[in-house]
């Protein structure tokens, strides 16, 4: 873990205070984010910490009622084929293009890295999966939420397919708009964690991640991603740098 | 502990601040400074508050606060059913680029969050075992009559505040607020605060319950965010109409000896 470059007093006592209390409760550093010696990000990753070691494993976030599905407002990329949107990746639009005006017949879902079973998942190998369906809030780190009914299959049941290798340890995701992000086995193992080709009862919009999405449920919306062509499981942490957050100032984790 | 050395000054009287409890004061109030900027900040991503457990654009608000260019924001294309069936609910894909400053804010408000958590709990505990919140913040019964309350209210009332002594002991309506602060309000941020958590609220479903839901819960986190700028304005407005140059050596460098 690459750390501080001398700053001011003030942040040098900061950046001791946290990220001693980072490892006293972590005790192994390598297993988290790095911080790049920024102040923000050692907050970040105390967080994580503590609310790995002190919140259950699979706590189920609350499920709803079919009555309680409420508006949802799309935002973030809403079609990675359109170049005006913020991210925008011209092969993966163009891929993304062709995909979708074959109604996603010809799209896969790649599965690789520490895994025993590398391998391909088109959306009908994925709907041989048993189904789990959820009704569940959306919390964006915006402010709002919105509780929509998801159906997919659950990425623990795809990974153990593919054979998770002894020492994987996290989950990266690709999408076509060209971001990349990853979350821990601790959500990608929870029974929610979905791989989502279904909201309210129909395909998933394009809007909403077509035709393939992740829902995380303990944590804020944008870590669970839309647009999904790749799934890369590694054995350490992977900075995509500009095509994730960290690079772009934004948390890894946000289950809070 | 500094200890009393010099009762000839009128305004000295008080054994002044202790060592832990200026350094608690410093280290809450920087971290309160932080988390009210970066708190705003947050709010200005979106300004709209709920009740209940859910609320977006699309729903009805309780509150639109008019404090950035998101406020009552165009910028949306045309709705869509989200069910195959019709109903009510829609799906509305946004347009609008939104002020957003919350990367660096949200992150910065937990770390204040995290300051004021541990330093609230030292100052709680050392408050405790040291005699400090019995002694002087919690208000003694005697004073606690209708005639001790009638006359601090008006004495207030007609801003007739003495020089402070620049610590203990405190005047009545001045234990009951400090009192509402450190017992009230504090704790009512970081309990609402991780009612908005999805990890937390997983694990314990009670913490957003307790408020009606997640969305209450962000709701009272901002009230009480008023209610407590309204202390620190007023706090501000006494240290300075009780000799503030004393007030601020007293509570940084405690009492000269």
């Amino acid at each position: 873990m690459k750390t501080g470059q001398v700053i001011i007093s003030r942040r040098a006592i900061l950046t001791g205070l946290t990220s001693g209390a980072g490892l006293l409760l972590a005790g192994c550093p390598d297993t988290q984010p790095p911080t790049y010696g920024n102040v923000l990000r050692m907050a970040d990753n105390l967080t994580y910490r503590a609310q790995r070691l002190l919140l259950p494993r699979n706590s189920l976030a609350r499920e709803y009622d079919r009555r309680d599905i409420t508006s949802i407002p799309a935002i973030g990329t809403t079609n990675p084929a359109d170049p005006h949107e913020e991210f925008y990746d011209a092969a993966g639009g163009a891929a993304y293009e062709r995909l979708r005006s074959g109604g996603f017949a010809d799209w896969r879902l790649t599965i690789d890295g520490s895994v025993t079973r590398p391998g391909s998942y088109s959306l009908d190998d994925l709907k041989h999966f048993p189904a789990r369906t959820q009704i569940t809030k959306h919390t964006c780190e915006e402010g709002w939420s919105a509780i929509a009914e998801w159906t997919g299959v659950p990425l623990r049941r795809v990974l153990e397919a593919a054979g998770l290798k002894p020492g994987a340890r996290f989950v990266n995701f690709y999408a076509f708009d060209g971001n990349v992000d990853s979350i821990d086995m601790f959500d990608a193992l929870h029974p929610q964690t979905l791989l989502a080709y279904g909201m309210n009862g129909r395909d998933l919009p394009i809007a909403h991640g077509a035709p393939l999405r992740v829902r995380v449920e303990r944590q804020l919306g944008y870590k669970s991603m839309k647009f999904l062509h790749r799934i890369s499981v590694t054995d350490e942490f992977y900075d995509p740098g500009k095509l994730g957050p960290l690079q772009n100032g934004w948390a890894w984790y946000v289950g809070i | 502990m500094s200890v009393a050395s010099s009762d000839a000054s009128s305004v000295s009287a008080g054994p002044g601040h202790t060592r832990w409890v200026r350094v608690t004061h410093w280290v809450l109030a920087a971290s309160v400074l932080a988390l009210a900027v970066t708190g705003f900040t947050i709010l200005m991503a979106h300004p709209r508050l709920y009740w209940g457990a859910v609320g977006n654009d699309l729903t009805p608000a309780l509150i639109e606060l008019p404090v950035s260019r998101n406020y009552r924001h165009g910028g949306w294309e045309v709705s869509t059913p989200v069910f195959p069936d019709g109903g009510r609910a829609m799906s509305v894909i946004r347009t609008y680029d939104i002020l957003n400053e919350n990367s660096w804010a949200r992150s910065l408000h937990f770390l204040a969050a995290w300051f004021l958590l541990v330093t609230g709990t030292i100052y709680l505990l050392a408050g405790l075992f040291s005699g400090h919140l019995r002694r002087d913040l919690i208000p003694r019964r005697s004073e606690l009559t209708p005639r001790f309350v009638r006359d601090d209210v008006a004495a207030h009332l007609r801003l007739r505040t003495r020089p402070a002594p620049g610590g203990p002991p405190y005047g009545l309506l001045q234990k009951c607020t400090y009192c509402a602060v450190v017992f009230l309000g504090l704790p009512l941020m970081v309990l609402t605060g991780l009612a908005m958590s999805p990890a937390m609220t997983a694990a314990y479903p009670l913490l957003s319950g307790v408020w009606g839901g997640t969305q209450s819960a962000r709701t009272i986190h901002f009230g009480v965010f008023v209610a407590l700028m309204l202390f620190v304005v007023i706090h501000l407005a006494m240290v300075s109409l009780s000799g503030f140059r004393r007030q601020m050596r007293a509570m940084t460098f405690g009492k000269p000896t």
